[in-house]
């Protein structure tokens, strides 16, 4: 099977706080890391080239710095990896980020099936997995939490089937192949680098495309092929002011439970 | 090429942009400020200096289309067990405010098979007119007819706004329809609201774990297209006789369907109903949480007997779920689900950010936690401290008792 995964860079939001004083982000030592869900598809990649055979590539859009996310899943045994970079790209919204990704990914070439995360965590859209498939007229099943079966060698029946996580349950589902699934954590437990992989990933090549690269409409990409503006951006307010009931388990059990009653919630 | 732009001659080197950049790209050079590879255009440095002295590039290339020849408000409803989601409900009377306000209608689109009086039901909670697109090939959701229905509908009535439910259908669904049209799409939006001025929907929403809140337009293209948080947004009392009220007569218009819009290369084979979940989460309107300091999984089972008695869902921090108390499912936050409830009880939840992400939109929240100066306490509207294995026991006695 050939697969392509999706890899983001993002902030680790986990090490963000806000400085209440400005209000603004602290990012002091906050480390880049890959999106957490996008080294679930790697994953899912890596498990279903053992079963299948193929090649893993992974992509990734974003400045040079994206190299070390990059590095990162070579040596956890992918084949190879393209970086999609140029200013030109930059100012991406989820349509030009996808534009751009299924651009490269033509470029790449054949594939059977491509892999995303369920969402970044710096933007939570979860758009630019579906998205890529539009651009690319294929399939895509969403929140894949197992696959179940793959039928890879008939090429003209080729499928995928799994389970989806949705709300209330689970679904069933299955696709024709070529395909795009994005993955919830859930789907498997990432392994870690391998010693011998690290080592080979340190001397591997990254194959790096700009906008000349790509057969790609300037129209599409970066902040021109973007139809959504950032107009603002602030720092929530959590601090309810909220009330402390005084007293022992007993008494505040009960003052919760008079305050529940009184709000029509016990 | 596109960066921000500076104006020297306003920037007086106060270095709020530096420290306002999400993505560490802004440094300062000779008392200047440089905008490097990683800046990604965001804008949020230009929002947070107090001398306007950096701009945004503006959109050049971009064809703005003409947004006067795109009118009324269109939403997606998603039927689940065979009626409207409720979030359908909230996005119809939140719609039905925004329409009001502007002068425009309010439309919904129901897509499916044999959906009986569901299109009275919608125009019950606010529609002015109903979209059926009824075929047996649309009886279950698939993303490809569903995209290719609703995109050619939009092309033949040009809505200027078109809003989802942020399920998982609709960020499904959404994302492929938007591609299609080549616009805009907000995600998991929480608040909208209308600028007179351009006509323009206002889209807030979190971002970063919910560190931080982001107002998105969609200022060239049309429609414009949002999913929004369920439980977020009011529906309207329900109304049967709402011919007066509204500007339309209810009126059902049925779409056509041509045989090219239901091709689907995906297949549903079947549904597992999570057995350990009475509720669906997400709609819940009561929800009790359990965290780490319940100490154990026999312990979580208080969690589980309060929700019963008080008729609600239960719900989980990851660390609970890391240790296999609860199934993923029962998650709540950032990597798991974005509740909004009418009351929340949190259970020995520390409320990491990422665990406050995704409930922070709850009207009442109730803390339940050891220690005084965990962060939940800030999000909470009641805060009991003490053991929380102790109170939750008193809490299921009291309730019991009546
Ligand atoms: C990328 C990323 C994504 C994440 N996504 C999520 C997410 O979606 N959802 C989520 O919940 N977390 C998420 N987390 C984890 C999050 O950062 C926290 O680790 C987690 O929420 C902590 O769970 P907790 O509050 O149950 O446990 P803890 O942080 O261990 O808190 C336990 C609390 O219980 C209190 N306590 C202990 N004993 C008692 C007692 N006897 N009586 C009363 N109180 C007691 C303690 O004072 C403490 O406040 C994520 C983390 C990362 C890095
Ligand atoms: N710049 C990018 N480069 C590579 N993959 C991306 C990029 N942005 C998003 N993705 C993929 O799309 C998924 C959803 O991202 P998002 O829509 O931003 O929440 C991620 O988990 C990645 O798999």
């Amino acid at each position: 099977m050939q697969i392509i995964a999706c890899i983001k860079q993002v902030p680790d939001t986990a090490e963000v706080r806000i400085d209440r004083e400005t209000n603004t982000l602290i990012r002091e030592g906050v480390p880049s890391i890959i999106n957490p869900f996008d080294l679930n598809a790697v994953e899912e990649g890596l498990l279903l080239k053992e079963r299948f055979g193929g090649t893993v590539t992974v992509i990734s859009m974003g400045p040079p710095q994206v190299e070390t996310a990059l590095r990162e899943a070579l040596s956890l045994g992918v084949d190879q990896a393209v970086l999609l970079c140029d200013r030109a790209f930059a100012g991406a919204d989820t349509l030009a980020t996808s534009y751009t990704l299924a651009a490269g990914i033509k470029k790449i070439g054949a594939f059977d099936l491509i892999l995303c995360g369920k969402q970044a965590i710096d933007g939570d859209t979860a758009q630019v997995g579906p998205e890529i498939a539009e651009w690319l007229d294929i399939p895509h099943l969403t929140y894949v939490r197992s696959i179940d079966e793959v039928f890879p060698a008939e090429p003209a029946r080729a499928s995928i089937t799994v389970s989806r996580l949705v709300e209330g349950g689970y679904e069933q589902a299955s696709a024709s192949l070529p395909a795009l699934l994005t993955v919830v954590r859930e789907v498997n437990e990432p392994r870690l680098p391998s010693y011998r992989a690290s080592l080979r990933a340190r001397t591997q090549g990254i194959t790096i495309w700009g906008v000349a690269d790509l057969s790609a409409d300037p129209e599409h990409i970066g902040i021109a092929g973007s139809p959504t503006r950032v107009s603002r951006i602030f720092v929530p307010e959590y601090d309810r002011q909220g009330q402390f009931f005084a007293g022992s388990p007993e008494d505040q059990a009960k003052a919760l439970v008079a305050a529940l009653r009184s709000a029509g919630l016990a | 090429m596109s960066s921000m732009k500076l104006f020297p001659d306003k920037c007086d080197g106060c270095e709020e942009c530096v420290s306002s950049c999400p993505y560490n790209a802004v440094t300062m050079r000779d008392g200047w400020p440089v905008f490097g590879d990683a800046c990604n255009l965001c804008g949020a440095c230009a929002e947070a200096c107090p001398s306007g002295a950096i701009e945004r590039p503006a959109a050049t290339a971009s064809p703005a289309v003409d947004k006067t020849s795109y009118r009324d408000i269109w939403v997606f409803a998603e039927i689940r067990d065979g009626r409207p989601a409720r979030v359908v409900l909230e996005l119809l009377g939140e719609g039905r405010k925004l329409a009001d306000q502007t002068g425009q209608n309010l439309y919904a689109v129901l897509v499916g098979y044999g959906l009986g009086t569901l299109p009275e039901e919608l125009i019950a909670y606010g529609a002015d007119r109903v979209f059926l697109a009824e075929h047996p090939a649309l009886a279950v959701f698939r993303d490809e007819p569903y995209a290719a229905v609703l995109a050619a509908a939009v092309n033949q009535y040009r809505p200027s706004i078109l809003l989802f439910g942020a399920t998982a259908t609709g960020r499904s669904l959404a994302p492929r329809l938007a591609a299609r049209l080549r616009t805009g799409l907000t995600a998991d939006c929480t608040g909208l609201d209308m600028d007179r001025d351009s006509g323009d929907l206002v889209q807030t929403r979190p971002a970063f774990g919910g560190n931080i809140m982001a107002t998105i337009i969609t200022p060239g293209r049309r429609p414009q297209m949002a999913t929004v948080r369920p439980g977020v947004l009011k529906p309207l009392q329900r109304d049967d006789h709402p011919g007066a009220r509204f500007s339309g007569r209810g009126e059902v218009v049925r779409l056509t369907i041509s045989d090219d819009l239901l091709t689907a290369r995906t297949m549903v084979l079947g549904f597992t109903a999570e057995e350990t979940e009475t509720v669906n989460l997400e709609e819940a309107s009561i929800i009790v949480a359990g965290g780490r300091g319940l100490g154990s999984a026999g312990n979580f089972a208080l969690v589980k007997e309060l929700a019963g008695l008080l008729g609600g869902a239960v719900g989980a921090s990851r660390a609970v779920v890391d240790e296999g108390w609860i199934s993923y499912a029962h998650q709540i936050g950032q990597t798991g689900k974005t509740v909004a409830p009418r009351l929340y009880i949190a259970c020995g939840i520390s409320g990491a950010v990422q665990h406050l992400a995704g409930m922070q939109g709850a009207e009442i929240i109730v803390a339940i936690n050891k220690n005084s100066e965990a962060p939940i306490f800030k999000a909470a509207t009641f805060g009991l401290v003490g053991d929380v294995v102790q109170i939750l026991k008193e809490l299921v006695g009291q309730l019991k008792t009546g």
